[in-house]
């Protein structure tokens, strides 16, 4: 669409402008004070410069959890998104049971953090878990209070069961905005299955697709509520990511300098990656 | 191989269904079972567990409390983005693609940041511990969403609209309310439900932001569980409870969701 410059649209934006601000700007400026200064309470600062910076990037702990936090997502990634455009290819396109697929498949995104946390370690629990008594009845050692790479397994798997369906509904809508004269073409020149996905479906979602990664890279890389609830980040740190690991920094042991200075580093990394996703986003819709 | 095709989301919906059934399953039970013995379903069913929260005043309150504070957050984050995303699908301003990506980073600014600092400035204002605070604290992902979405769909309505409504005589703002806003009723259902879910499954700045007089039906929950033992079944009973708000609100929307994703927003 082409647009007309007015500058008096300002005033429209002005709301949210305020109301976004207010909430944005003072506390980020308040994570900033912190990071530059040291404070013994009373409201009594010193100024410190870089040092938290300085001590935040060579410090082991941080560099465990970044390491943590970045396998997590690649992991979350590489399941989430293959698994939601398997399934989506594979929904009802009309009748009844397109509307009983979207409302079930809805359901995991509209369930608090924190009850998706408590109900995926009541069901993994080895005694009164359907999942770890399962498990343990077909002869595994399972267990994700004790073992780290039980933990693992059960964070992903509760995130994969929260999030996939997000990609289901992306991809799915992408697919139903292909016009049935493309199929029919398809069929005329007797493209395999694979030549179809590739050249007629993989090109139609390539937009929200790219939306679906932005989003699931966004809330893998900020996770908190689930994991914590569901093992507190243990056993040991095994499962403390970033947000885990800031939380524990500032309210526990309220190094809050140290924390403010994690804070901005983290902030500045999900800034980065999401500014060239977006970029790349915004190159495509142009292109269109 | 066609034939076969409903089994893979009949498969999905089985593992999606599988935990929420685990936790109706749990919340029917007392608490003595779920301890002592391995049941696949309730052997002595008991409604106490919901009797307990529909009875005891610091079970339910936490209930209206969220309800209070995603409805008031939802009405505040469309109100504030309608104009402004309509300024961002019809106009060029100073700064306008700046101001749209300053808008998203605030989607993607980690909560566990903000939580320390919103504490304290609440405080400082005097909010802490009121409905409104967690409101407005959840605008700052809601109506950067609202403003994304909501100009998806305004930018999908023709101009030829708003010039052919001036030149019937229209003024600005009786075209925006008598025919603009009518002719996009699906895009703000779809907003409302996204600002709906969004704030109603944050739990860490609600938790933040209150104590005793806002406090949400999720924290209720947690601090509950660290307080008196583990009452397993009241736990269940609880979390199925809050499952309840998100599925009345997705019934209704069920055939808007596939045409607000098909915008390739959200």
């Amino acid at each position: 669409m082409n647009k007309t410059v007015n500058q008096k649209a300002w005033f429209f934006v002005i709301p949210v402008f305020v109301l976004v601000a207010f909430n944005a700007i003072i506390p980020l400026m308040t994570v900033v004070n912190y990071a530059f200064q040291e404070t013994f309470g009373n409201n009594q600062f010193m100024w410190e410069g870089t040092r938290w910076f300085k001590q935040i990037l060579v410090s082991e702990r941080f560099h465990a959890a970044l390491g943590r936090q970045v396998l997590f997502t690649l992991i979350i990634l590489v399941i989430q998104i293959p698994l939601g455009i398997f399934i989506a290819l594979n929904m009802p396109k009309e009748g009844i049971g397109v509307p009983i697929c979207l409302v079930l498949m809805s359901m995991p995104l509209l369930i608090p953090w924190n009850v998706v946390g408590a109900m995926w370690n009541i069901f993994a629990l080895p005694d009164i878990g359907f999942l770890g008594h399962s498990l343990n009845a077909i002869g595994f050692d399972y267990n994700f209070t004790q073992q780290s790479g039980d933990a693992w397994f059960t964070t992903i798997l509760m995130d994969v069961w929260h999030w996939t369906s997000l990609v289901v509904l992306l991809s799915y809508a992408g697919l139903r905005s292909i016009q049935p004269a493309y199929y029919q073409a398809a069929e005329i020149d007797g493209a395999t299955r694979w030549a179809v996905f590739r050249h007629i479906e993989l090109p139609k979602m390539k937009k929200v697709l790219t939306i679906a990664i932005l989003l699931r890279f966004m809330d893998s890389f900020m996770i908190y509520t689930e994991p914590f609830v569901l093992t507190g980040g243990g056993p040991g740190n095994a499962t403390a990511f970033l947000s885990i690991d800031l939380v524990k920094m500032a309210l526990g042991q309220f190094d809050l300098g140290p924390a403010a200075a994690m804070s901005l580093i983290y902030f500045f990394i999900v800034l980065t990656v999401c500014w060239v996703f977006y970029n790349l986003m915004m190159r495509n819709e142009s292109k269109s | 191989m066609k034939k076969f095709k409903w089994l893979v989301p009949t498969i999905y919906i089985i593992f999606l269904m599988l935990p929420i059934y685990w936790l109706l399953n749990m919340s029917f039970k007392t608490t003595t079972e779920i301890i002592n013995t391995y049941t696949l379903w309730p052997q002595e069913f008991t409604l106490d567990n919901y009797k307990k929260i529909f009875t005891d005043s610091t079970w339910y309150t936490g209930y209206l409390n969220s309800i209070y504070y995603v409805v008031l957050n939802t009405f505040i984050s469309v109100a504030a983005a309608l104009p402004a995303a309509y300024a961002f699908s019809r106009y060029k301003f100073l700064g306008d693609k700046h101001l749209f990506f300053w808008l998203l980073t605030n989607r993607m600014a980690p909560p566990a940041v903000f939580a320390l600092p919103f504490f304290q400035f609440y405080s400082s204002v005097n909010l802490f511990d009121t409905h409104v605070a967690v409101a407005l604290s959840h605008c700052l992902f809601n109506i950067p969403l609202a403003v994304w979405i909501l100009e998806g769909f305004m930018s999908s309505v023709p101009k030829e609209l708003d010039e052919t409504a001036y030149v019937d005589g229209y003024s600005f703002w009786k075209f925006f309310f008598k025919i603009f806003i009518p002719t996009i009723t699906a895009g703000i259902g779809i907003t409302m439900f996204f600002c709906f879910m969004f704030s109603w499954v944050e739990l860490l700045l609600a938790k933040t932001l209150t104590a005793v007089a806002a406090k949400p039906i999720a924290a209720t929950m947690t601090r509950t569980a660290s307080t008196s033992g583990y009452e397993l079944g009241l736990l269940a009973a609880a979390g199925s409870l809050t499952i309840v708000p998100g599925a009345i609100v997705i019934y209704f929307v069920r055939n808007y969701i596939a045409k607000g994703f098909a915008l390739g927003r959200v």
